[in-house]
């Protein structure tokens, strides 16, 4: 009987586990499907952007370069015609001030993107519910490029200029 | 049963194509009363299943951990270690689970089961069981076959998730790649259609395997060489028979 009920115990954590493993590649690895575990500790500030370029939930949200939270969620606003980001930033960073500017950016030549925050002046900080009104979009390279050649056909000396002029695009949200 | 003359390798390979045809249809008209035992299913699920369960986790991890160097090397040469996630998923779910899962399974349960069938034959258990009206294929050879088969996809999805914390493991502690990203670019780069080819593929191999193993045993000779040989063919013909079918269905997916 002994013999029996190791057999027993092992066929059942052995199915088990194989049951988790399916379920999680199922669900939890396709970005379609469900998610699990709690949300994490932290405030959600918004910001609207004109485009976010491949930004995915998950993407790290960084102020110089630190990890300081990451995009929690995506949402097209159909009034505005513009993408809303939310970000859950770590709670220990809870002094960002209000006036803050948001700039979508790219890792590396082909990488992810990620959302860059610049410090502003302003004593009051940011807080859950909170909306950064300055942003920069994604740089999307081919537009980028397609200025710079169209510029660059029309007179040779300024395509410089217009690229820079591009690059340096901002939106002021009111 | 022996080929004749000349052209006997040719004529033999034809005859022994043939013949596992033939015992797939036999033991597949098994399957449903062996299905009604469930308990010697169990033992066969945990034979082939749970005691190949360390090999698979250990193999798992080291492969997704050498995915991770491997694919963090390259990939920083281009500036895109951020696709590390996306690479190494994809290369586990849709090819390096499955096949390595089926030729461990080969190796593990594969051999053990044709040489276990394989004594049976040679000490004429078969044979009694044939004189008792006790049919072997259903008693023998259809649930250590169906056990085989069931446990296949599980030991490849478990050799995928641990595979991919293996990667994980590599690539964010050790070379430092964003631990959102990881999972954010795994996430929006594998949908169900990857997820479902590495299941496909780990059936179909879990088929074929225990159809080897279980047919290479059944059919040995009954002499310890024989046994021996039998367990030497399962490896190599289930090796085989899963890198070429490994082809064909990727083949028919991409």
């Amino acid at each position: 009987m002994r013999a029996n009920r190791t057999l027993e115990i092992g066929t059942g954590l052995f199915v088990l586990l194989g049951f988790a493993a399916l379920l999680f590649l199922t669900t939890q690895l396709p970005a379609s499907g469900l998610k699990l575990g709690g949300a994490k500790a932290g405030y959600y500030v918004t910001a609207a952007f004109d485009n976010i370029g491949d930004l995915k939930v998950g993407s790290p949200v960084t102020i110089s370069g630190v990890r300081v939270g990451e995009v929690s969620g995506i949402r097209f606003d159909s009034r505005d015609y513009k993408a809303i980001v939310t970000m859950r930033i770590d709670p220990q960073y809870n002094q960002i001030p209000e006036d803050s500017y948001a700039s979508i950016q790219t890792q590396g030549l082909l990488g992810g993107k990620y959302i860059g925050l610049s410090p502003g002046g302003l004593d009051s900080y940011l807080k859950d519910g909170s909306r950064i009104d300055q942003t920069q979009s994604a740089i999307v390279l081919e537009s980028l490029i397609n200025k710079f050649f169209a510029n660059y056909s029309i007179s040779k000396s300024g395509g410089a200029d217009a690229s820079a002029d591009n690059q340096g695009k901002t939106e002021p949200k009111k | 049963m022996c080929s004749g003359g000349g052209d006997g390798y040719l004529l033999e390979g034809v005859r022994r194509l043939g013949s596992v045809t033939i015992f797939l249809g036999r033991l597949l008209v098994q399957c449903v009363p062996a299905l009604g035992r469930p308990a010697l299913l169990l033992n066969q699920i945990y034979n082939a299943g749970a005691r190949s369960l360390i090999i698979i986790m250990l193999s798992g991890l080291f492969v997704g951990m050498v995915l991770g160097l491997q694919g963090y090397d390259l990939l920083q040469r281009f500036g895109s270690e951020e696709a590390l996630g996306t690479a190494a998923a994809l290369g586990l779910l849709r090819e390096l689970a499955p096949v390595i899962t089926a030729l461990l399974f080969a190796g593990r349960a594969g051999t053990a089961l044709t040489s276990e069938i394989g004594l049976m034959r040679a000490t004429d258990q078969l044979t009694a069981m044939e004189i008792m009206a006790v049919d072997p294929l259903r008693y023998v050879a259809a649930p250590r076959f169906l056990g085989g088969v069931i446990a296949m996809p599980l030991l490849t999805a478990i050799f995928s998730v641990v595979g991919l914390y293996g990667a994980q493991l590599v690539g964010v502690q050790l070379m430092g790649v964003d631990k959102g990203v990881f999972w954010s670019q795994t996430q929006g780069s594998v949908d169900m259609h990857d997820v479902n080819e590495g299941i496909v593929k780990s059936v179909v191999f879990g088929i074929a395997c225990s159809l080897i193993a279980v047919y290479e045993g059944y059919n040995a000779t009954p002499t310890a060489e024989g046994v021996g040989l039998a367990t030497t063919r399962t490896v190599v013909a289930s090796s085989v028979m899963t890198l070429l079918l490994d082809y064909v269905l990727t083949a028919e997916f991409l």
